[in-house]
C-alpha cells in the first residue's frame, strides 16, 4: 500500500504531527511524505529520517499556504503517482483543503480518524458526539483521512531520499494570503498559573462565574473556560483554554461542567493534577482527569468554599 | 447580497445519546434537537450582513424533521428555506451532494456552512460542497468584511492566531463559533416566520463513500471517581490538595 503524509510547517516550523503521519504510513506500507512551500529542504531533511521518500512541491507561490494552491499542486502529484491513502494532519490548515482535494479526486474522505485496522478491509474509528460515542466506518481506497493529533505518536525509523517532485502550482490562488493576526493579550497569563479553575457550559449563566472566581480566589488560583465560554462573552478571549486558545499546565486544573471535548483536551491534558466535576458520568472529561466527581457543580463547589474558608 | 446558509438541525451531545439496538447507529429518543451550534452563528452572520447592506438569506436544511430549525432561521431573519426530506448519517458526502443540486439554480454570492455539526462532528459538508460547486472557500472564518464584489476574512488557526485572506465573491465559507452573538427569536419574528416560504425539494444522493461497521462506547475512564456528599466528597478534594501542598 502506499501512502502520502502531506506534511505541515508555518513560522518556519515542521508540525510534529507531520511526523506522526509517517507512522501511520509506515504501519501501512510504503511511506511518502509531501512537503510543499518556497523553500522546504530542511523540513524534507527532517522527514526523510521517517519516510521511504520525500517528495518537495517548491514555488515561491507557495510561501504562504492556500487551500486553491495547495490542491492545485496535490492534484498533480496524486493524479501521477497514485498513492492508495493521503493522510493529512486533521489541524486548521488540513481539514480546510483536505475535503476539497478529495471531492476533486473523487475518493472518499473521513476526518479526525484515531485508529486504523486494515484487518477486515480498510475501516478507520473516529469519535462522534464530541467524544462521546466512536464509530468504526469502512472506506474504499484510494481515500483521504485527516488523523487526530496523538493517536500514532509511535513508529520506525527511516532512512528516506529526498526528490523533487517538479511541480508547479497551475494557476494564480483565488484566495490571497494576507497575513497573520497575533494572539490578544490580556493581563492575566492562564499559561503560567499554577492552579487553575475552569469552567464550561455548565457554568450556565454570567451571573455564575463569581462562584467560579470565589473559588479560585481561595485556592490561589486564576479562572480560565471552555470555548463556549468565552465565545457567550462570560469570560475574556485570553481564558479560553485549548486549541484555539491557551496551552495550560498547572498544579491544578479543576473542570468544572466541562465536557472534555478534544479540543480542549489538548490544551489541559498534561496538567499535573487533573479534578473534574461534572454531573454526567459518561463525559470524556473522565478520561483525562486523574480525580472525577459525578455531580453538580452547584452543590460541590459551595461546600468546597466553604471548607476551604473553615480552615483559614 | 444574497447569501445561502446550510442549517442543521441536530441532537446536543450533552442530552442522553446512545447506541441504538443494531449497533451501528445512533439511539436519539430522548435527546435534545436544535439548530447545530455553529450553524446558529452561521445564519446570524448572514442575517446582519444582509440588514447591513440588503439582500436575501436563503436556509437550507437537509432531514425530514428540521423544520423546527428552518422555522427558527426564519424567525431569526432568513427570508426563505429549503427543505430537503432525505435522512443521512455520517456520509456527507450525500449531504453535500444533495445540497448541491437542491441550490443548483440559484444565483448567490456567498455560501456559509457552520464550522462542523456538533453531532457527527466530520466538518465537512461545507467544504466538500465548495468542491462540488468549484467556490474558492475559507474555513473556521471570526471576521467578515465585505468589499464590493470582495470578501475579506479572518480565520482561526492554532493557539490564538488568526490568518487573514481575500476572497473573491461567489465563496464558501464555513464560521468559527463566536464570530458574533446570535440573537434570540423574537415573538415578532415568530409570526412574520409563518408567512415565508418554506419549499422542500425531494432528493435523494447518487454516492456512497463511506459505510458503517460498528458504534460503541470509548474505551475511558481512567480518573479515580471521589464518590460521596457534598460534605465528604468536599473533604476528600481538600485531602487530594493537602498531600500534594496546593492548600495550607
Ligand atoms: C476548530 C475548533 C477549535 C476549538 N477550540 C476549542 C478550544 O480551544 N477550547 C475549547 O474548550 N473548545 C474548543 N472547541 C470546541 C469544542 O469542540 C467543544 O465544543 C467545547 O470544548 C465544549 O465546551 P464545554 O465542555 O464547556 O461544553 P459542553 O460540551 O456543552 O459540556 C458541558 C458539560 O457540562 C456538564 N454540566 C452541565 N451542567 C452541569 C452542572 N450543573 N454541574 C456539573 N456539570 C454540568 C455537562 O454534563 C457537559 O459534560 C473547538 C472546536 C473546534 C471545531
Amino acid at each position: 500500500m502506499k501512502v502520502f503524509a502531506i506534511a505541515e510547517h508555518r513560522f518556519g516550523e515542521l508540525n510534529p504531527l507531520s511526523i506522526e503521519l509517517l507512522n501511520l504510513a509506515n504501519k501501512l506500507g510504503e511511506s511518502n511524505a509531501v512537503v510543499i512551500g518556497k523553500d522546504v529542504s530542511k523540513f524534507a531533511e527532517e522527514l526523510a529520517k521517517f519516510a521511504e521518500k520525500v517528495w518537495k512541491i517548491e514555488d515561491a507561490s507557495l510561501e504562504n499556504y492556500t487551500p486553491d494552491l495547495y490542491v492545485d499542486v496535490l492534484l498533480q502529484l496524486i493524479n501521477r503517482e497514485k498513492p492508495d491513502v493521503v493522510l493529512v494532519g486533521n489541524t486548521a490548515q488540513g481539514v480546510e483543503f483536505a475535503p476539497y482535494l478529495a471531492v476533486k479526486l473523487g475518493y472518499p474522505i473521513v476526518t479526525d480518524v484515531v485508529a486504523v485496522n486494515t484487518a477486515n478491509g480498510f475501516v478507520v474509528s473516529r469519535y462522534v458526539m464530541q467524544g462521546k460515542i466512536m464509530v468504526d466506518l469502512k472506506v474504499s481506497t484510494p481515500c483521504v483521512l485527516t488523523i487526530r493529533q496523538g493517536a500514532f505518536k509511535e513508529g520506525a525509523q527511516k532512512s528516506g531520499k529526498v526528490l523533487d517532485a517538479g511541480i508547479k502550482p497551475s494557476k494564480p490562488s483565488a484566495r490571497k494570503f494576507i497575513g497573520y493576526v497575533q494572539p490578544e493579550v490580556g493581563e492575566v497569563d492562564i499559561s503560567k498559573a499554577e492552579i487553575i479553575v475552569a469552567v464550561g457550559r455548565g457554568i450556565e449563566d454570567a451571573a455564575n462565574i463569581p462562584l467560579a472566581e470565589e473559588l479560585a480566589q481561595a485556592l490561589g488560583g486564576v479562572v480560565a473556560g471552555s470555548r463556549p465560554v468565552i465565545d457567550s462573552g462570560w469570560l475574556p478571549k485570553d481564558r479560553q483554554v485549548g486549541i484555539s486558545g491557551k496551552i495550560v499546565k498547572p498544579k491544578l486544573y479543576l473542570a468544572l461542567g466541562i465536557s472534555g471535548a478534544f479540543q480542549h483536551v489538548m490544551g489541559m491534558k498534561d496538567s499535573e493534577l487533573i479534578i473534574a466535576v461534572n454531573k454526567d458520568p459518561e463525559a470524556p472529561i473522565f478520561g483525562v482527569a486523574h480525580y472525577g466527581i459525578v455531580g453538580n457543580i452547584f452543590d460541590v463547589v459551595p461546600t468546597l468554599l466553604d471548607k476551604l474558608k473553615a480552615k483559614k | 447580497m444574497k447569501i445561502i446558509v446550510l442549517a442543521k438541525h441536530a441532537p446536543d451531545p450533552q442530552s442522553e445519546v446512545g447506541i441504538a439496538s443494531d449497533g451501528k447507529s445512533l439511539s436519539l429518543g430522548t435527546a435534545v434537537f436544535d439548530i447545530n451550534d455553529w450553524d446558529r452563528y452561521a445564519v446570524e452572520e448572514a442575517i446582519r450582513i444582509k440588514e447591513k447592506i440588503g439582500g436575501e438569506v436563503l436556509v437550507v436544511g437537509v432531514g425530514k424533521n428540521c423544520d423546527d430549525t428552518l422555522r427558527k432561521c426564519l424567525a431569526m431573519g432568513a427570508d426563505r428555506a429549503i427543505k430537503i426530506p432525505f435522512d443521512g448519517g455520517i456520509d456527507a458526502y450525500q449531504i453535500a451532494e444533495v445540497i448541491a443540486e437542491a441550490i443548483k439554480n440559484e444565483k448567490f454570492d456567498m455560501i456559509f456552512a457552520g464550522l462542523m455539526s456538533q453531532d457527527v462532528n466530520n466538518a465537512l459538508v461545507g467544504v466538500l460542497l465548495a468542491g462540488m460547486l468549484n467556490l474558492p472557500f475559507a474555513t473556521a472564518v471570526t471576521a467578515i468584511d465585505i468589499k464590493d464584489k470582495t470578501v475579506r476574512i479572518k480565520r482561526e488557526i492554532e493557539g490564538g492566531y488568526q490568518e487573514e485572506s481575500e476572497l473573491p465573491m461567489p465563496c464558501l465559507l464555513t464560521i468559527q463559533s463566536g464570530i458574533n452573538e446570535p440573537r434570540y427569536v423574537s415573538v415578532m419574528g415568530i409570526k412574520k416566520a409563518k408567512t415565508k416560504e418554506m419549499k422542500e425539494v425531494k432528493l435523494e444522493p447518487k454516492s456512497k463513500k463511506v459505510e458503517v461497521v460498528k458504534m460503541y462506547l470509548p474505551p475511558v475512564k481512567k480518573a479515580e471517581m471521589i464518590t460521596g456528599d457534598p460534605d465528604q466528597v468536599a473533604s476528600k478534594v481538600i485531602a487530594i490538595l493537602k498531600e500534594r501542598g496546593l492548600v495550607g
